[in-house]
């Protein structure tokens, strides 16, 4: 029943029940996240034990194989929290690694010059999303789908054709390997890691994340309560466009190459990890950490389907599938129980 | 009435603007195409821009025409690409086991199967929104995730190939000199057009729409409602998929119908029906979808690399979108937005506003 | 009181609408540690007022001074920055996050950026424990009850400023029905915090519907009607009914061509009859029969229980208690579509946001309760339905009498029309309206009101709810008085029955 009746009804009604506040907990939807994962882990430790599963290395992989993911998530977070969406991620994604691999190898950049620069048009881009969303008061939705279509066509007109990587500089950065004792990480992994530590402090200890949870919880209250809420808006949608683009070249530097048509549908994913991460997708609620225990999910899913050979890659998309629907039921059971 | 007034009234029709975009769209082309207009007779078959623009939009229309109703009763439904790939693979697969490919019965049977599935799945669609309570956007985001998924799963994740006459009619042949599919479309529209301004769910739709707490106090039936317009969108998706399947004679679980409900949000959204819920137009979201078909046709025939498609599209949706702002349209034309809309009524709603609209400002 | 100078004086102040002029030079004071209550019925400018006040809506004419100095707000923000906070009955705070950072979201501690998690709570805690309150600021705002958030609402609002540790930052706290949705025991705790607030010296205004509370803790009040200033007096100088007369009593009649009618007498047979019906929250379980042809009037302040008491017999709320029965059947009342099949009709006071659907035609509104009985599958036939609509905008004289009009677009009077049209389409043997008679002008409250009389007299009862004593005294054969939440009488008219009688029992709770 609702935390709001039992409370009245108990004799003391400063403190609500244990199970009620157990329920009503905002880190609850993490903590069944995370060990989803635990359970999954030991399960495919038991099952494939003697394929090498129970190698540290297979743990770091799902880093670094979703080194890019997790980045775009963390982006993706943002712009939950504050109860928006962002549809534009895999194009700009997409468009990263095209931008990147053209000024690399056609243009003769070097890539240290690139990445400032790819990670700026990025930004922009999102902050003109933001800008339209907040200043003319478009969904976010048709504004970032906009979005989609646009990095998706400039991919196009950059070329048609899939451009591959093979400048030295960027294949050194990419085979670096930072190691940890029983396994190693790639400088991909280690960004990820860095950019999530960023998120965290920045949603936990500063104003303008705290000024996110606000406007996600209720946007009217927080411009009541005299907070910028108008430029807290744009600059989520700046955090995702640079996110994206951080993706897209952590991108990059995974799959050596720019293709127009690389990480298509990745906001899919991304908004994916993000809510079974435990965040909803109404905003306000949800934590940074639930979203890598996203990507971690979805990452060992694709490892677990790996290592079980027989199963085909699609099943990935239906488990996703399925968990969505669950964390989505889940959420609305614990929205529900407040309203009421 | 002078010309003025007459002009005034000629751009105030709902229609105006999406069918002044796409005269304009087609205009573009004679210059590039000077015979762009012409429609030639060739073994028994019509050919020419024209024909084609409607032979390749009909997917989008039909999907277009189903989203409307969804987003009339405010909601949006995501999962319909993730549908037509899994009416087409549904459809092929099981016709590709059939030893004769050919048999009606055995097409007809693989149609009603895609259908069914279909159906299914705007079942779901329609429990999540209604029943459960769930956005919308979330709702149909599962099975947008999850469908291309059991899509590939049904065709093992190969491009299935059928080889099967009356399957091609749908999508590929000809009847009466046209393609068939304009005959589908306009059937579907048909129907739709009769099923929503014949009986009251048109109005009943809007209502919902419109305004979700007075018509409920007014006892319409709304769940009802909602759950009938997903199966309704899925099941013009599900024709949709076995059109785009038809037409290549083969499905493709993973690209069959990608994007396409962007495209027809965007059909919707040019069509002049408001993405808040509300009064919709049939006729407006074919316009915009042929729109959108004609703007791809164009960029193609003008010379235009094919790869700027996107770019223009991205376009269109920015300018269409920010010309339905309000705000947009305050900012930049003056005193329209916001002035416009007080008349009296609006004047007695803020005399006695109620403490709990204290904040709009 | 010595009369010390008052820390906020509003003189002369004007508001105009278009169309509407809200206030009438109205004059206002609030002098430093009082409690002031701000009285008056819907439309008296009550809203407007706070708002002009607070730099919601601008000022057409007159003065605002504060604490000696001439001020004229232009937003919420820059009010509160001055040192005049509002807390709204709807608690304008973010439930998400925890009630520490709700205080001080905005104004956290910080160093070089970074927020002091500790120091923030440490504050917190402090701030709402020398207001006497019991709240673990760690918890989520969610997890308490709409009362306590609305007592966070306030901490947080007198929090304000830079001597956020002394809590003295604000000057005014305006708290605009903050009782509304509470309980006994909640009421009494905020009584007790605006107390201690008042000792420290901050001048409350408190708007309330519930007269109890403000002789309960009130100093001093003001009241108005339809714009203007009717009277300030010490809450000790006026007693309920004096007051319940300045609010209501002597609305002045202008519907001359309706004082001779005579109440027919014909009223039948029962048709509606309810029993124990109640709901937690909305109003407390009553028994009530109405009979054929009977118009049954609601008096009663606003927030008494009398929308609520209509909404439970049309099925919009679900009763926790009692059963309805219409014509001899039990109705199951979960909807309202139960209620509707059973011959119920309702016009909501909120005309815009529960009546009416903005974007559709005239003729559309005017149809839709009857095509959603009928369902989907049966249209109502073209031809009926165009001679149906005709009919109702002729004889209610709906303007513009065009069905293809846009109802977003008519005048209160009009849309109000076209809401008593769509119900009667539908010949319901009940028509409840909830104030139908607000916010339009004279002439079509006239024709509403004989409206009524004549449905009566075809035998259709009608459940009518009003603010004016007179109308509702007017056009019933009986009487329902409510106070706070309750159905405390019910009178049968008569020529011996008076405005004033009526008075008394609202204030009083007891019909003698």
């Amino acid at each position: 029943m609702s935390a709001t009746t039992q409370s009245r009804t108990a004799p003391d009604r400063r403190t609500t029940s244990k199970t009620a506040r157990l329920l009503g907990d905002r880190r609850l939807p993490v903590l069944v996240t995370a060990a989803l994962f635990l359970v999954m882990y030991i399960a495919g430790l038991s099952r494939y034990q003697n394929y090498g599963f129970a190698e540290p290395q297979v743990f770091m992989n799902l880093f670094i194989d979703n080194s890019y993911l997790l980045v775009a998530a963390v982006g993706a977070t943002f712009v939950i929290l504050s109860g928006g969406i962002d549809l534009s991620v895999g194009s700009v994604i997409g468009f990263t690694t095209m931008f990147t691999a053209w000024l690399v190898e056609r243009q003769g950049m070097p890539i240290l010059l690139v990445i400032p620069l790819a990670l700026a048009v990025g930004a922009v881009g999102g902050f003109l999303m933001g800008y339209v969303i907040q200043n003319f008061e478009i969904q976010p939705f048709i504004v970032t789908l906009a979005g989609l279509f646009l990095f998706r066509g400039l991919c196009l007109v950059i070329s048609k054709e899939s451009i591959s990587i093979t400048d030295s500089s960027v294949s050194s950065m990419a085979q670096a390997q930072v190691s940890l004792g029983a396994g190693f990480l790639s400088v991909g992994a280690i960004v990820a890691l860095v950019v999530l530590a960023a998120a965290f402090y920045v949603l936990h200890y500063t104003r303008f994340g705290r000024r996110v949870y606000a406007i996600g919880g209720n946007e009217q209250s927080a411009m009541l309560m005299g907070l910028p809420q108008g430029g807290t808006k744009i600059a989520v949608y700046t955090v995702s466009g640079f996110c994206s683009a951080l993706a897209g070249l952590l991108f990059t530097l995974y799959i050596q190459s720019g293709d127009p048509l690389h990480a298509t549908g990745m906001e899919l994913d991304a908004i994916a990890a993000v809510v079974i991460g435990g965040t909803l997708l109404t905003g306000g609620s949800g934590y940074v950490l639930g979203t890598v225990f996203g990507v971690l999910v979805l990452g060992l899913i694709k490892s677990i389907i790996q290592f079980e050979g027989t199963l085909s890659s699609w099943w990935t998309k239906i488990a996703t599938g399925v968990l969505l629907c669950a964390f989505i039921l889940i959420q609305r059971a614990m929205t529900a129980r407040k309203k009421t | 009435m002078t010309t003025t007034s007459r002009w005034r009234a000629l751009t105030h029709h709902q229609l105006f603007w999406p069918v002044a975009v796409l005269v304009v769209l087609l205009l573009v082309n004679i210059p590039f195409t000077p015979d762009f207009f012409s429609i030639r007779m060739s073994d028994g078959h019509l050919y020419g821009s024209l024909v084609s623009i409607v032979l390749f939009g009909s997917p989008l229309i039909l999907v277009a025409v189903g989203m409307t109703l969804v987003i009339a009763t405010g909601g949006i439904d995501l999962s319909v690409g993730a549908v037509v790939a899994i009416a087409g693979a549904l459809a092929c697969s099981y016709m590709s086991g059939q030893a004769d490919q050919n048999a009606l019965s055995g097409v007809l049977l693989a149609m009603g199967l895609a259908l069914l599935a279909a159906l299914v799945c705007g079942l779901w669609n329609g429990f999540l929104v209604a029943r459960m309570g769930i956005q919308p956007i979330i709702a149909t985001l599962i099975i947008m995730v999850a469908g291309r998924g059991v899509a590939q799963l049904i065709t093992d994740g190969q491009i299935i190939t059928v080889n099967s006459e009356p399957y091609k009619l749908i999508g590929g042949g000809y009847w009466l000199t046209l393609p068939f599919s304009i005959f589908v479309v306009a059937v579907v529209v048909a129907v739709t057009v009769a099923l929503t301004r014949r009986t009251a769910l048109g109005l009943l739709v809007e209502s919902v729409g419109g305004n979700a707490e007075a018509s409920r106090l007014v006892g319409i039936r709304s769940r009802r409602i909602k759950i009938m317009v997903y199966v309704f969108c899925a099941l013009c998706a599900g024709i949709a998929g076995l059109m785009i399947s038809s037409n290549t004679s083969a499905a493709d679980g993973n690209n069959a119908g990608l994007w396409i409900e962007l495209d027809a949000i965007l059909a919707v959204v040019i069509g002049g029906t408001s993405l808040l819920g509300g009064r919709f137009s049939i006729g407006g979201t074919v316009v915009g979808a042929l729109v959108i078909q004609t703007l791809t046709t164009t960029i193609y025939t003008i010379g235009v690399p094919t790869q700027t498609n996107l770019v223009f599209k991205a376009v269109v949706v920015i300018v269409v979108c920010l010309l339905q702002s309000p705000k947009f349209r305050a900012k930049v034309f003056g005193t329209k937005g916001r002035g416009r809309a007080t008349g009296p009524a609006e004047t007695a709603a803020v005399a006695e506003a109620a403490p709990k609209m204290e904040v709009s400002r | 009181m010595a009369e010390p100078r008052p820390v906020l004086e509003m003189t002369g102040i004007v508001k105009e609408f278009p169309g509407v002029r809200a206030l009438s030079g109205v004059d206002f004071r609030l002098f430093p540690g009082e409690i002031h209550a701000l009285l008056g019925e819907n439309g008296a400018g009550k809203s407007t007022l706070i708002k002009v006040l607070t730099g919601v809506h601008s000022l057409d004419g007159g003065t605002i001074t504060l604490d000696g100095q001439s001020v004229r707000f232009a937003s919420p923000l820059q009010a509160q920055q001055a040192g005049i906070s509002t807390v709204y009955q709807e608690v304008n705070l973010c439930p998400n996050l925890s009630v520490a950072e709700n205080i001080f979201i905005g104004r956290e501690p910080t160093r070089a950026g970074r927020i002091q998690w500790k120091q923030l709570r440490r504050k917190a805690a402090e701030l709402v424990d020398r207001l006497g309150l019991d709240i673990d600021v760690t918890a989520p705002l969610s997890s308490y009850p709409l009362a306590v958030q609305q007592l966070v609402a306030i901490v947080r609002s007198v929090g304000t400023g830079d001597s956020v540790a002394e809590g003295s930052g604000t000057k005014v706290l305006i708290l605009d029905e903050p009782t509304s949705s509470l309980d006994r025991d909640e009421v009494l705790e905020l009584f007790a915090l605006m107390r201690r607030l008042k000792e420290q010296g901050v001048a409350i205004l408190f708007v309330s519907h519930f007269l109890d509370q403000i002789y309960e803790v009130c100093d001093r009040m003001t009241v108005l009607r339809n714009g203007t200033l009717v009277g300030e007096h010490m809450v000790s100088d006026l007693d309920q009914v004096g007051l319940v007369q300045l609010m209501i009593g002597k609305a002045l009649d202008q519907l001359e061509e309706l004082h001779d009618h005579q109440l027919h007498s014909g009223v039948g047979e029962p048709l509606l009859q309810a029993d124990g019906l109640g709901r937690t929250g909305g109003i407390a379980p009553f028994d009530l029969e109405i009979k054929k042809g009977e118009v049954i009037g609601l008096a009663g302040l606003l927030g008494s229980g009398r929308t609520e008491l209509a909404r439970l017999l049309f099925g919009a709320d679900q009763p926790d208690s009692g059963k309805v029965t219409i014509g001899g059947k039990q109705v199951s009342m979960s909807a309202p579509n139960d209620a509707i099949a059973a011959g119920v009709a309702f016009c909501s006071e909120n005309r815009k946001t529960e009546g009416l659907v903005p974007d559709l035609t005239v003729r559309e509104n005017i149809i839709l309760a009857l095509q959603a009985a009928r369902g989907w599958t049966r249209p109502i036939p073209v031809s009926q339905r165009d001679e149906l609509v005709a009919k109702y905008i002729k004889a209610l004289d709906i303007r513009p009498a065009n069905p293809e009009a846009r109802v977003g677009q008519l005048s209160g009077g009009n849309q109000q029309k076209v809401l008593l049209a769509r119900w009667l389409i539908t010949q319901p043997k009940l028509l409840i309206l909830d104030e139908p008679t607000r916010g339009i002008d004279i002439g079509a409250k006239a024709e509403i009101q004989k409206l009524v009389v004549s449905l009566s007299e075809d035998g259709m009862s009608v459940l009518y709810i009003a603010a004016e004593l007179e109308e509702v005294l007017r056009l019933s054969h009986t009487i329902g008085v409510l106070r706070d939440r309750r159905l405390v009488a019910q009178i049968a008219n008569g020529p011996e029955i008076t405005t004033s009688r009526i008075l008394e029992t609202i204030a009083s709770g007891e019909h003698q």
